[in-house]
């Protein structure tokens, strides 16, 4: 029977580790589901999780090509701080003294700034790590302390609010979505998209000659892959905007509110934008020469140099990214909020490394997948969501939190040791 | 011995690692088409010395010059770009990745759109295998998933693929079965007759005295001498290798 279940997938192509975060997954919302009489698994949770995940999820696929290359990074929550202060002090109080209050460019500037300056910071701390050989460990503490103090600086400490209500629209709620026909528009493409890449992946091998999954085996992930796609769009398309937000959306757009206008919510932006980071992102890890050497550093640096491998550039690269990662990270959190406080991003960095191991990179180095790291966020997000839903409280999450880490971290090994890989 | 100009010549070259003098003022040369056995006792420096041609390290003093034009190699980029291919000891194989990543790293084949082409390059990495160790099936596993030999054969694998003029072997049989250790034999002369220059580092007088013309022989970091390998018995080279003796005849001055 066991066997069975190995041999069956196997041939699915499916590796043991992804099905026990799915695993995982799935038995939280269950117990969770059943804790709140099903409130656990309403749409309009599933958005939220879906949203609250976005942010640390962003950072953590970042946090995976660190971690494979043997380094860490301490700093990326007090770097989101500072940058989401400093973006915010732009939006608030810079940038309308010179394009004037509620510009249109004003949230594309403030985009831009975003990344542009977690991409220099990360180059920075890359160079020291890289060049002057300082471990990362040192000089990312360093930045967690250095970009929180820094953070105060920008505005002595004031709160930051309200953002640009177009740059706002990036951290999701009733009117920061996809909206329902774009979303099905979106969820349609994106199905066809997974399913030819499969498809043509499938055509390149046999061209080669190599063997290739059974015509079952493929039909069946083919289908998963696309039926999950639909199912998440529709789940998203299930959970309607609430009335408050209605009125104020349908005045917008000219249209008059009647009771029984039902819009629904559809996907999330930072969703998206957490979408789009994972698929660039896994295509980088897997088919770029930059995500190649990143593994390759990781498994060995000397072999990696000895291949001609600059790996002290590298360092400053996946740094680099990093910090854009962080930047993006930042757009979404503070914008979500609309208000940049001073303990914005607080406790980030360590939610986004566990999020990286907990999905499977592991700290020894060479190992890690980007859709692990996303999961790993999603099961972590979930846990404290369903906590916070049946009244568990802060301390006692943290706890819960602490424990499922060293467990899951355990459980990597013990697998990592059977198989032998 | 100036029939043509050499291939490589290091001239003179020194390294020390803290107060140790790992190489200390060695000169050898490779021709086209000629293979230069490097021998010595444990320690004597052969790895460092070809680690320098290499790229790996690079020389506190010496020269380094190749068809007769004077070379710098700061990187094992700098040494690829003369065509330089090393099998290294230690393999330098990254653990993590499998021999089609590993025999293309730092050279991937990529697609029109730039993107890693995996595909191709296992079905290349299928095709030398088939040459150098047709039992090898493991193609999609991590290489820490083979056995030392098949490891090995990635290693040479990488090496002979990428057309090098100048082949630096660092005891490349040390782990294979007696069939697979033929066929890298043959290997190498077959690249020899293509007129390919090796440095062939090895423990095994026999293979030295088979597969090699000349032989270079180290102690304690300085050169003993270089000798051509048709005028010195086994015992000889042992002489040479133990003592540091210098066989009485046909020796070449040395600086
Ligand atoms: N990176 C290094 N740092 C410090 N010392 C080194 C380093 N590499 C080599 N050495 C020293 O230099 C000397 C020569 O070492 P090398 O590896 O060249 O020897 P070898 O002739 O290749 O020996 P073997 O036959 O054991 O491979 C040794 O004393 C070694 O300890
Ligand atoms: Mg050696």
């Amino acid at each position: 029977m066991q066997d069975q279940a190995k041999k069956f997938f196997a041939s699915l192509g499916l590796d043991t580790r992804l099905l026990g975060m799915i695993g995982a997954l799935v038995v939280i919302w269950i117990v969770f589901g059943i804790a709140t009489d099903g409130r656990f698994l309403s749409p309009r949770n599933f958005f939220n999780v879906s949203v609250q995940t976005a942010s640390v999820a962003v950072m953590a696929t970042g946090m995976v090509f660190v971690i494979v290359t043997r380094h860490i990074d301490l700093s990326v929550g007090s770097m989101l701080g500072f940058i989401g202060m400093t973006v915010a002090a732009l939006q608030v109080q810079w940038l309308p003294q010179i394009v004037g209050l509620g510009h249109w460019s004003i949230w594309i500037i403030a985009v831009f700034a975003a990344i542009l300056m977690g991409a220099v910071l990360g180059a920075f701390q890359g160079w020291i790590i890289g060049y002057l050989t300082v471990p990362a460990f040192i000089v990312t503490l360093g930045g967690f302390l250095i970009y929180r103090g820094a953070m105060w600086w920008v505005t002595k400490g004031q709160t930051q609010a309200p953002l640009d209500p177009t740059f706002r629209l990036l951290g999701g709620g009733a009117e920061g979505t996809l909206g329902e026909t774009l979303s099905w528009i979106f969820g349609i493409i994106a199905a066809v998209v997974a399913v030819a890449v499969m498809l043509m992946s499938r055509r390149r091998k046999a061209d080669h000659g190599f063997v290739v999954k059974p015509v079952w085996a493929e039909a069946i992930m083919v289908g998963l892959a696309a039926g999950l796609i639909i199912a998440f769009v529709w789940i998203m398309n299930s959970y309607p905007i609430p009335k408050g937000a209605m009125k104020r959306m349908t005045e917008a757009r000219g249209i008059e509110y009647t009771e029984d206008l039902v819009w629904n919510h559809g996907v999330a932006i930072p969703v998206l934008i957490l979408l789009v980071v994972t698929v660039v992102m896994t295509v980088i890890a897997t088919r770029t020469r930059f995500g190649r050497y990143v593994y390759a550093t990781g498994g060995n640096p000397e072999a990696a140099e000895l291949s001609g491998i600059n790996t002290r550039w590298l360092t400053v690269k996946i740094f680099a990214l990093m910090g854009a990662l962080t930047g993006i990270a930042s757009i979404i959190a503070s914008a979500r909020l609309n208000a940049v406080d001073v303990g914005l991003g607080t406790l980030d960095e360590l939610r986004v490394i566990a999020a990286a191991v907990i999905g499977g990179t592991a700290l020894s180095g060479g190992f890690g997948t980007i859709y692990g790291a996303v999961i790993g966020a999603l099961i972590m997000q979930s846990l404290q969501s369903g906590m916070a839903s049946v009244g568990v409280d802060a301390p006692l999450q943290n706890i819960v939190v602490g424990f499922v880490l060293v467990f899951a971290v355990w459980v990597d090994i013990v697998y990592r040791r059977k198989t032998g890989a | 011995m100036d029939k043509k100009t050499p291939l490589v010549e290091m001239k003179d070259i020194h390294i020390s690692f803290g107060g140790i003098k790992a190489v200390d003022h060695v000169s050898v040369d490779l021709y086209p088409g000629e293979v230069v056995g490097l021998l010595g006792h444990n320690g004597a420096g052969k790895s460092t010395l070809i680690k320098i041609l290499s790229g790996a390290y690079k020389a506190d003093g010496g020269e380094i010059w190749i068809n007769g034009e004077k070379a710098t190699i700061n990187n094992p980029r700098d040494a690829r770009k003369y065509n330089i291919e090393t099998i290294y000891q230690t393999l330098a194989l990254a653990d993590n990745l499998d021999s089609a990543s590993n025999l293309f790293l730092g050279r991937e084949l990529v697609t029109p759109l730039g993107m890693v082409d995996d595909d191709a390059m296992e079905a290349e990495t299928r095709k030398i295998m088939g040459r150098l160790n047709p039992n090898f099936e493991k193609f999609s596993a991590p290489v820490s998933a083979l056995s030392g030999g098949q490891r090995q054969s990635v290693a040479i694998a990488r090496a002979v693929y990428f057309n090098a003029k100048i082949l630096i072997m660092d005891e490349p049989t040390a782990a294979l079965g007696p069939h697979e250790t033929q066929m890298v034999s043959e290997l190498i002369q077959q690249l020899k007759a293509e007129g390919i220059g090796i440095f062939l580092i090895s423990h095994d007088i026999h293979d030295v005295m088979e597969l090699c013309d000349r032989a270079s022989v180290m102690k304690n970091g300085k050169l003993v001498g270089t000798v051509d390998v048709d005028s010195v018995t086994d015992d000889d080279l042992l002489g040479m290798i133990i003592l540091g003796k210098h066989p009485h005849e046909k020796a070449e001055a040395e600086g």
